[in-house]
């Protein structure tokens, strides 16, 4: 069959930015069947696979690729489906310029295969041709928990449940998915997408348990005395860290975790919901992640005239994937670069209306490899902002950690594990995602996930 | 879902509840705190755990309708449900080696100030409590406070119960009587807790105040409950909600609670509440 030697990947159709900036749907609207077979033939199906190997949860590239080519989109999803528990999710949120596409040699040239885009075509096309049939295996009689239901215990969750054990999930929040419901919006991952997911292991046979903050209600030996065998923490990120800057405690002034929690899982942006938002004319938000541009191209939608992201270093540096800095912009988000924020003024009435700022350079590189920035003396200046949201990472939540004996961190707080089985100083006890790496991404807490999985049943059934 | 068994008008913006949540009943122990949530497009509200009863399995909670959630709240009945209900959430309440205490409420503060008179009373301490109120028709909970205390100083602003004065006027009498404590806890509205850390400030006695800040998870994650304590930022859901008042930036922390006043009213209106 004929290779597409187009040289660029197939475009995505988008919402238009100017629209799309007042709204919350999605802003990327998916590739229609003759975009994907189109994308799918520029796959020249390599023997050596190397966009599998830069998957963390190997997924069969070249395969599922094939399967669109030949219009079985179906069995493409299928194919996903057995490595990767989360295809709609990963389609949307997943880094792949940095993981599969980073390998793809249609990038050497050009533009790598939208491997992205194919994955999310064919969980979508799934989606809405057929309806999700759960496999209920047969119970093998040993049970196993599961705390917090973000991408790593959903994914434990998932496979352990397929190997037929009696799985539940304790959930802090209300409403099960971590931080794909509470942190990304829903203009990047729509919510009715991960509630399905999450329906679907239900369906399974999962049993979820929201409202259950382990650490306090239950500790983790307690959860082994009710009958557990084995448990797998997956708790998340935990506190956010704030500037450390004069005037934080200036109304007006939050973490992007508040912000963001307040908007996507409290729905503070529908009419409907009681939830308090403010609702501010002008916004700085302070980092280069993709949490801060969550949080930049929320305050947008919300109604702000100008928002700001402030970031001490380059936009090379910037952790945020190029794909999220590239809508920010298009949504008229401004970049204030080599910038870092000194003292956040305000009001009489104590409300945020300015952020001195001091202009940076780079200097040598730090210990992340990054150069570091340095201030360059006398180059104050003032932004004027009534909001100032913080969203400069987080560090690991400790409730759990100070209420299981046994259990060690590393100095940061980080539950420390066993490489490849994510075994923790507990015997029984398993970990995986941001308790473990801090703050890092979706696929690799799926991938850690899936790791404790396989061990946790090895650990059972020796 | 978390029945309400028992329903209390206390006065009349005061309501009391016994709800079913035995976990929660199981583990609760004196200042700690529970989130709720009463409808799905509700907001999570804190609230400190008022009492708790291990046996049957139930947490009371004690609350003022000051917004629409508690407003919303309050309409439910007995066999109602509420929709999500945490915790034990932050830190117990440290009772052991203490002699004597002063527990001071305010308002509604005495809610809590009740279940703590009665922790530091059962941990053997000789408590002495003043309760305050803004006049006769809004006391609430006199024989359960009588019950955990050696004396109770019930206080009225305007003096309609024959005792006039803060809570503040009652405590600096005793100070100056000669009584001795070596713990004061504080319970109520801001400025009277700041009012109690600065006459206890000048006695040099140590003294705990349970603060009530805007939460939204209650478990570290959202820093909305921030507040600056010895200099440093503290979280009162994962590091209190009980914090050293002769530490507190009390400027700081009273501004912040008028965080969302605006966007309060607004949401009160919208709901013809």
């Amino acid at each position: 069959m004929a290779i597409n030697k187009q040289m660029k990947k197939t475009p995505m159709p988008e919402q238009n930015p100017d629209i799309r900036a007042s709204n919350f749907d999605e802003v990327a609207t998916g590739y229609s069947e003759e975009m994907a077979v189109n994308e799918a033939k520029r796959c020249l199906d390599c023997k050596h696979r190397p966009c599998v190997a830069g998957c963390p949860v190997n997924v069969q590239i070249p395969d599922f690729i094939a399967q669109i080519v030949e219009g079985d989109y179906e069995g493409a999803y299928q194919t996903i489906k057995q490595t990767n528990s989360l295809p709609a999710v990963c389609g949307r949120v997943c880094p792949q310029e940095s993981q599969c596409e980073l390998k793809c040699v249609r990038g050497i040239k050009g533009e790598p295969v939208a491997i992205g885009r194919l994955e999310r075509f064919a969980a979508d096309y799934h989606m809405a041709h057929h309806e999700d049939k759960a496999e209920c295996p047969k119970p093998n009689g040993h049970r196993v928990a599961v705390v917090g239901s973000g991408p790593a215990g959903l994914t434990c969750a998932g496979d352990l449940a397929k190997l037929g054990y009696q799985v539940t999930v304790f959930e802090a929040f209300h409403t099960a998915g971590g931080v794909l419901m509470y942190g990304i919006p829903e203009f990047r991952l729509p919510k009715s997408i991960v509630q399905r997911e999450i329906d679907m292991l239900r369906d399974m046979g999962v049993k979820i348990e929201t409202n259950m903050v382990i650490g306090k209600v239950l500790s983790i030996d307690e959860l082994f005395e009710q009958g557990y065998e084995a448990v797998f923490i997956g708790s998340g990120a935990g506190l956010p860290s704030f500037l450390g800057i004069p005037g934080e405690g200036l109304l007006g002034v939050m973490s992007a975790n508040e912000f963001l929690t307040r908007i996507n899982l409290m729905k503070a942006y529908r009419d409907d919901y009681d939830t308090p938002i403010r609702r501010a004319k002008r916004v700085a938000v302070i980092g280069g992640g993709n949490v801060a541009m969550d949080a930049a191209r929320c305050a947008k939608r919300l109604g702000a005239e100008s928002v700001y992201i402030v970031y001490r270093r380059s936009e090379n540096e910037m952790p945020a994937r190029l794909e999220e800095i590239h809508h920010a912009k298009e949504e008229g988000i401004e970049f204030c670069l080599l910038t870092a924020p000194v003292q956040i003024h305000g009001d009489a009435n104590g409300n945020v209306n300015m952020l001195e700022c001091i202009k940076m350079e780079l200097g040598e590189p730090d210990e992340s490899g990054r150069r570091r920035p340095v201030e360059i003396k006398g180059s104050n200046f003032s932004l004027e902002v009534d909001m100032v949201i913080a969203a400069i990472g987080n560090t690991p939540n400790p409730l759990i950690r100070m209420t299981t004996p046994g259990l060690e961190a590393n100095r940061k707080g980080c539950l420390i594990v066993e490489e490849n089985t994510m075994k923790t100083t507990r015997d029984g006890v398993y970990a995986g995602g941001d308790i473990v790496t801090g703050a890092a991404t979706v696929i690799l807490a799926m991938g850690a996930g899936k790791q404790a999985a396989r061990a946790i049943d090895e650990y059972i059934q020796s | 879902m978390y029945k309400i068994l028992n329903k209390r008008v206390l006065n009349p913006y005061v309501t009391w509840m016994d709800i079913e949540a035995p976990l929660i009943a199981k583990k609760a122990r004196a200042g700690q705190f529970i989130i709720l949530r009463v409808n799905e497009k509700g907001e999570r509200i804190p609230l400190t755990i008022a009492g708790y009863d291990r046996g049957t399995g139930t947490v009371t909670i004690i609350f003022q309708k000051v917004g629409v959630t508690t407003m919303l709240l309050d309409k439910l009945e007995v066999g109602d449900s509420l929709l999500d209900f945490v915790g034990p959430l932050g830190r117990a309440t440290k009772v052991e080696g203490y002699s004597s205490v002063a527990i001071i409420g305010g308002g509604v503060g005495c809610a809590i100030a009740y279940p703590e008179a009665k922790a530091f009373h059962d941990a053997g301490a000789n408590v002495d409590m003043i309760a305050g109120f803004r006049n006769k028709d809004m006391l609430m909970l006199e024989k359960e406070m009588a019950e955990v205390s050696d004396r109770l100083f019930v206080m009225t602003d305007d003096g309609s119960n024959g005792n006039k004065g803060f809570v503040t006027v009652k405590l600096k009498q005793l100070l100056e009587a000669g009584n001795k404590y070596d713990l004061v806890v504080a319970i109520g509205p801001l400025p009277m807790m700041r009012a109690v850390s600065d006459i206890t400030k000048e006695y040099g006695i140590k003294t705990i105040v349970s603060m009530n800040p805007i939460m939204i998870d209650g478990t570290g994650m959202c820093g909305g409950c921030r507040l600056t304590v010895g200099g440093q930022v503290k979280f009162a859901c994962v590091d209190g909600p009980e914090f050293d008042a002769h530490q507190i930036d009390w400027d700081e922390a009273m501004q912040r609670l008028s965080q969302y006043k605006r966007e309060e009213h607004e949401c009160r209106l919208m709901r013809g509440l």
